[in-house]
């Protein structure tokens, strides 16, 4: 177990005037036995930032430390670090035993130490009744158990994740992102968790890196980042629906855009007027999709109230403590 | 296939079993002459069905001896000499390629497009084609008559090389990168993880490879003049000093026999891997 | 094609290739080197001196009727190889396709030959076709017919491409037969639904989807009979009689260590390198185009 810490980390291909820089110098210190996750859209630069911390690609620039060691130019094996892939890169040919031991054996750890931290790894997998068998046997969800068997056997100081949920189907996500947490809970190792999904990052983060084209663009607990999101790329890309970014929100200032989210608006009898286009139906709640101002808006209610009919005009309050400003060149929250 | 007509069944069947009538009769035939003596054969039209002198022809064949006008040395010999040949040549060709084709996929170096194409062209060059030359270099290092002259020119081609090469190609980058993360270096990768991942390959090889081997025939031409290094096809050659009669046919054919026996062995075993492999490689 | 994930080593690599590198240098290249470069020169009587003389040999090549005969002759040899070869091994594998009982006997049975060495395979053939004692040419001269295929050159070459094409059903039926089966049954029973028979089926459907395998073949049997043929015609005709059914590769063989004129056969090899290389071009660019590295 050990801190993790980015500093201004940058990553470039190519060399010299023709260079593309894909990752502009992202800055995160991680606590000892955090779980922290990188969320951003495909494309963000999130794997590339998790592949450098494991080895696996070239820091450009900036500096990385695990613990106090600065591991920039170590090999992956060298770091005290173990991942788990999104296609779980398993040994075909070898036994679930032989992929969890397989990075032990190389470190030259003694027989029976491997096995003893294997059944362990395999008692809270609850794999034990599967080891002896190959990995084209199992299911998805096992095989994912059996790469996470093999990175918790070797008591890494730090996890990496890359996108290991995306290959499930999504009732076994649901169910691998609660074992992912137990295992936390157990093992308190520090982790990174890369992924695309920001319900995933909501509900596994104790701290979250929101990526956006190479950008760090915020890092916080998942109460900051919904509550107070740094940017209008933030503030549109966690929650669902998405937060409204409103350029001619009634009293609104010019050269700002306005921020609230569908959840805190409330349909009254005076305010914002809203032309109805269409009403979704989702059991708990309903969604009213309309134009205010030439702008959309998406405005939540609950269910049971009365849907109202495309056209018509309803009228909104937003809850005055829920108010975002972004600056609407730079995109950036205006401090309230 | 469609129609279930029992006559068109019947039809196929008898097609084929002409077809393994005509394919299978000189074999049949030549294991008829093993089982006579010479003389038996000499008198047309030979005998059709199996004589008695299946031992004695078989012992005279195996240790030399017999009568021929041709050479008459121990066949015995000439099936080992073919046998390590075919070994070297197939063992040999699988290992080289293996690194090789390791190096163009996971390295990056300078020249390694030269080094790739210098591979390529060679798929252009059989033996055929070059044997006056490679006979004198052969020469000149001392190797006439020796196994390593029997081996060595005929151990690097390309066919294996790319077969492995795009076998390679196919293996998830993740399990590179899990190797790697698990602490593995290169060689480690490649013992413990790229190979065994290409056992189809390297035995569909294997066969191919020491069919190859087994039947060379120009090649070994040129290189042995002493009778103790003649591979078995080289040597049933030997046996037939012009003129029909001088020549032991019962031997010969014998020795024909033996000299198919390895081959056929190793096709029919290695039945399933050979046939994916041999039409994948070409595909 | 380049991988993504690759192993940083400034030597490794090196070490890796050396053996085939330095194998294909020695026993390739440098030949072949020397081979181009004798094709230029001339030796006297003696293997005294040498003097350069350009492309005299190759115009000396293309001149003599005996080289030029050779090239008539190989051109024969390969077509009727290519041909016989590849419509004898159709039938069978068209018929082997729809039997499903024994199959496995049959194709091992038919897989056979692949394991005989080219020079067995002469032998064998020549065996059954010797004038004075073999059951074939017997049969054939109880039905009047006079085989001796020493005195005659049809017969001769007759004999070769009968052996040769023995050698090649195996490989020439594997294929067919894999290209037969990877065609979707659902084709074959729309036709049959449409009304077509079995006969017609073949000619419209199979045969067509089965053209690249065709053609390939039809390359591979070509080189074949170019190049892997010389053990068949050594053990059986040696090239004769006289020089009739002395083939390319032979000729080559026969001039340079038989004849002891190198200079004229390290410019066949010349000549034969040049034709390698147009067909593996071909092969290469027309039939592996399908081909996804």
């Amino acid at each position: 177990m050990a801190s993790l810490s980015l500093r201004n980390i940058v990553k470039r291909y190519g060399v010299g005037p023709k260079a593309n820089q894909v990752i502009h110098g992202v800055n995160a210190e991680v606590k000892d036995g955090e779980f922290v996750v990188i969320v951003g859209p495909s494309g963000c630069g999130k794997s590339t930032l998790l592949r450098m911390v494991a080895g696996l690609e070239e820091i450009s620039g900036g500096e990385l430390r695990i613990g106090d060691r600065v591991v920039n130019d170590l090999e992956p094996a060298q770091r005290d670090i173990a991942m788990v892939f999104q296609n779980y890169a398993l040994y075909p040919h070898m036994t679930n035993f032989e992929n969890m031991a397989y990075g032990l054996k190389i470190a030259k750890v003694p027989k029976e130490e491997i096995k003893a931290r294997v059944d362990k790894a395999a008692k809270i997998l609850e794999l034990g009744h599967l080891l002896e068998r190959k990995p084209r046997e199992l299911s998805g969800g096992q095989r994912q158990r059996v790469a996470m068997g093999r990175a918790i056997v070797r008591q890494p100081q730090v996890f990496l994740f890359d996108e290991p949920l995306s290959n499930l189907d999504a009732k076994l996500r649901a169910q691998t992102r609660l074992e992912i947490q137990k295992l936390h809970r157990e093992l308190g190792i520090t982790s990174l968790f890369v992924t695309h999904d920001q319900v995933e990052a909501m509900t596994l983060a104790q701290r979250m890196i929101v990526m956006n084209a190479g950008n760090m663009e915020q890092f916080g607990t998942p109460e900051e980042v919904y509550h107070t999101p740094a940017s209008t790329f933030v503030a549109s890309f966690i929650g669902s629906p998405p937060m409204n970014l409103l350029k001619n929100a009634p009293g609104a200032k010019p050269g700002t855009i306005l921020g609230i989210r569908p959840e805190h608006l409330d349909v009254r009898s005076e305010g914002w007027a809203v032309t109805v286009e269409t009403v979704e139906l989702l059991g708990a709640e309903r969604l009213i999709y309309g134009r205010i101002n030439g702008e959309q808006i998406i405005v939540r209610v609950e269910e049971g109230t009365h849907a109202p009919q495309p056209d018509a005009v309803i009228h909104v309050v937003p809850r005055p403590d829920r108010l975002h400003a972004f600056d609407a060149t730079t995109g950036k929250r205006i401090p309230d | 296939m469609v129609e279930r007509s029992p006559y068109l069944t019947a039809f196929s069947h008898l097609i084929m079993v002409l077809g393994v009538i005509i394919v299978g009769f000189p074999l049949y035939l030549a294991f008829v002459a093993s089982t006579h003596t010479a003389q038996d054969i000499v008198q047309v039209p030979m005998p059709m069905v199996p004589g008695s002198n299946f031992w004695q022809t078989y012992h005279d064949a195996l240790f030399g001896g017999g009568a021929g006008a041709g050479s008459t040395a121990p066949v015995a010999r000439m099936m080992w000499v073919s046998f390590v040949t075919a070994m070297v040549i197939t063992v040999g060709k699988i290992a080289i390629s293996l690194l090789s084709a390791f190096a163009i996929v996971y390295f990056r170096f300078p020249f390694k497009g030269i080094c790739f194409w210098l591979i390529f062209i060679t798929l252009m060059l059989p033996v055929e084609v070059r044997i006056g030359p490679t006979y004198q270099v052969v020469s000149n290092l001392g190797m006439l008559n020796t196994y390593a002259g029997l081996t060595v020119p005929l151990i690097a081609s390309a066919t294996a090389t790319f077969l492995f090469r795009q076998f390679f190609l196919t293996v998830p980058d993740e399990l590179v990168e899990a190797a790697r993360v698990d602490g593995a270096g290169p060689m480690r990768f490649f013992k413990d993880i790229l190979v065994p991942l290409s056992r189809t390959s390297v035995a569909a090889l294997f066969v191919i490879q020491f069919i190859y081997g087994w039947n060379q025939y120009l090649w070994p031409l040129l290189v042995t003049t002493s009778e103790d290094m003649y591979p078995v096809v080289i040597g049933i050659k030997r046996m037939l000093a012009g003129g029909d009669a001088g020549n032991e046919w019962n031997i010969v054919m014998a020795t024909a026999l033996l000299a198919m026996l390895p081959p056929a062995f190793v096709v029919v075993v290695m039945q399933r891997w050979f046939v994916k492999g041999l039409v994948d490689t070409e595909k | 094609m380049e991988k993504r994930v690759l192993f940083r080593s400034a030597w490794l690599p090196w070490v890796l290739l050396a053996p085939q590198l330095v194998i294909i240098s020695v026993f390739f290249f440098w030949p072949a080197g020397q081979a181009l470069v004798q094709s230029f020169q001339m030796q006297d009587s003696f293997g005294m001196s040498t003097e350069w003389v350009g492309l005299d040999n190759f115009k000396a090549l293309f001149e003599d009727p005996g080289y030029l005969a050779s090239f008539k002759t190989t051109a024969f040899f390969s077509i009727l190889v290519a041909v016989v070869g590849i419509g004898l091994s159709l039938i069978l594998a068209i018929f082997a396709d729809r039997i499903i009982k024994g199959a496995i006997v049959y194709k091992t049975a038919l897989l056979l030959p692949y394991a005989v060495a080219p020079a067995v395979a002469g032998v064998l053939w020549m065996f059954m076709f010797s004038p004075s004692l073999g059951v074939v040419a017997y049969m054939l001269r109880q039905s009047g017919f006079d085989w001796n295929h020493m005195l005659n050159s049809d017969h001769a070459m007759t004999l070769i491409v009968i052996a040769a094409v023995w050698k090649q059903i195996s490989y020439n039926f594997l294929f067919f037969l894999a290209g037969l089966q990877s065609i979707p049954k659902s084709l074959i029973e729309a036709a049959a639904i449409d009304g077509a028979g079995p006969w017609r089926r073949f000619w419209s459907i199979q045969f067509p989807l089965l053209s690249p395998t065709t053609f390939f073949l039809l390359v591979i049997n070509v080189v074949y009979a170019f190049f892997d043929t010389f053990a068949i015609v050594d053990s059986t005709t040696q090239g004769g009689p006289g020089r009739d059914t002395s083939i390319l590769v032979y000729k080559v063989y026969h001039d340079g260590f038989k004849a002891m004129d190198m200079g004229g056969s390290a410019a066949q090899s010349v000549v034969l390198m040049a034709i390698v290389v147009v067909l593996t071009v071909i092969q290469f660019r027309y039939v592996e185009k399908k081909v996804q590295y």
